[in-house]
């Protein structure tokens, strides 16, 4: 135990994870900005801007996140991280788009006529009164979606960008024996596991509020 | 010059028959691989889902713990990370299974956990008066859930289902991680040898489109119909403040 976690090789995964949970901030972020507009696109856009946002959210739904991974790494010359971040926030997206748009069908159609009658022009409408009670309702989701992304996040090994997975991995090389192996999977596991675990503790207490 | 550099560009013709003339040796052996990893790896999600999905809304507390558990542990530790231990991990003790009994195995079990939830949440649907009144009725557990809770139940669970096993063959592709010999590897492998990229990763997201892209409008259609049939829940006028229930 004592010969895996030395100072340099805890210091080498708390980068990774830094990684990690950096990419996740900046995907979820930047997802939750263009997801909106693509939201709005789709339930208020007129039919061209409409079937485009469908389009958009239908590829991404239908593809693997793996294989986008690797399109932008190969095909897009960027430094590793922006690689990351760029597919993440390409297809999280489309997720996040339906999240919102899911947030935005739930709030009764009587508030929009609520706007109009006090002279609220349609994005005063979005802007001052739906987006913030669709944003409250979908926290719980969003969250969810976080931690899906730091689940995914490991994908990105497969393109040699060192998160946490990919941390863990270099590190796993140089182990010799069997319980070394197990021990350092242990680690892992349950990093990620306390990470996320956290988080869904969050959206459970978050959704039992909302449901009272 | 524009002729050249469309020529020798990334989608240029040259790339894409080089793509063609290994089309059915690369791309097809792989997608068909990628579909029978999908579709045992859905079996053992279904019927692990079912299992725990029935064990977390019994009686047992300890039925429930162990659900819980997997649940808990399956859904939050990422599914490469899984894979990666039956892979690197298992071997080291002995335990040496292919890539492609790999892919089954993690694919089913990490989704055989949401599954499970998705179970859960049908079953937990169904108001208690109906078990109160199986049981009134000299029902025993087991045939309550079969012939009045389950079959309820499934309106509820189909749309969410279908998602899952949309998500299931995406997620196949973490095969392409240990060389699993799936769609994603060789598009991967073969795009790397052959410097071939455009045009690799544009066939194979067809390929994977194919498969999701009808689950993906099922599941649209399952839901649209399941909201129809549901009755209006109370005061959903003023569903506004609070009322989510759903």
């Amino acid at each position: 135990m004592s010969e895996i976690f030395t100072f340099d090789n805890v210091r080498f995964l708390a980068q990774g994870l830094g990684m990690t949970i950096m990419i996740a901030l900046i995907t979820i972020v930047l997802s939750i900005f263009f997801g909106s507009i693509l939201a709005i696109a789709k339930n208020y856009g007129n039919k061209f801007f409409s079937k485009l946002a469908s389009a958009y959210i239908e590829l991404f739904r239908c593809t693997p996140n793996l294989l986008w991974i690797l399109a932008i790494r190969f095909m897009v010359p960027i430094p590793p991280l922006a690689s990351g971040v760029l597919s993440f926030t390409l297809f999280t997206t489309a997720v996040v788009a339906e999240i919102i748009r899911g947030g935005l069908n739930s709030i009764p159609k009587g508030q929009f006529e609520g706007a109009a009658s006090q002279g609220f022009t349609f994005v005063q409408t979005l802007w001052y009164i739906v987006l913030p009670q669709c944003f409250m309702k979908i926290v719980p989701s969003l969250l969810s979606q976080m931690i899906t992304i730091i689940k995914d996040t490991s994908f990105l090994w497969a393109v040699a960008i060192e998160e946490f997975t990919g941390k863990s991995m270099i590190l796993m090389g140089q182990l010799r024996t069997g319980g070394q192996v197990l021990c350092l999977f242990a680690v892992i596991a349950g990093v990620y596991f306390l990470l996320n675990f956290t988080l869904s503790c969050v959206v459970r207490k978050r959704q039992e509020k909302s449901a009272i | 010059m524009m002729f050249r550099a469309f020529m020798d560009g990334p989608f240029g013709p040259s790339k894409w028959m080089t793509l063609f003339s290994d089309f059915s040796e690369i791309f097809l052996i792989g997608f068909f691989t990628t579909l029978k990893v999908a579709s045992l790896g859905l079996c053992l999600a279904l019927v692990l889902g079912i299992v725990f999905g029935v064990f977390s809304t019994s009686n047992s507390k300890i039925l429930r713990t162990i659900a819980r558990v997997y649940v808990e542990i399956w859904q939050n530790t990422p599914l490469v990370i899984q894979i990666f231990f039956l892979y690197n991990g298992l071997p080291r003790f002995g335990l040496v299974w292919s890539q492609f009994v790999i892919g089954v195995i993690g694919v089913g079990l990490y989704h055989g956990a949401y599954i499970s939830e998705v179970v859960r949440t049908g079953i937990e649907a169904i108001p208690k008066g109906q078990y109160e009144a199986a049981a009134s009725q000299g029902f025993t557990y087991l045939q309550t859930m079969r012939y009045i809770i389950l079959p309820q139940s499934i309106k509820i669970i189909l749309p969410p289902l279908t998602n899952q096993a949309l998500n299931l063959v995406k997620n196949t592709s973490v095969l392409a991680m240990i060389a699993g010999g799936d769609l994603m590897y060789h598009a991967d492998s073969w795009s790397t040898y052959k410097l071939v990229y455009g045009p690799t990763y544009i066939v194979t997201g067809m390929l994977y489109f194919v498969i999701c892209y009808p689950l993906s409008k099922l599941a649209e259609r399952l839901e649209k119909k399941s909201k129809e049939d549901a009755p209006a829940p109370v005061g959903s006028d003023d569903a506004g403040k609070g009322g989510a229930e759903a």
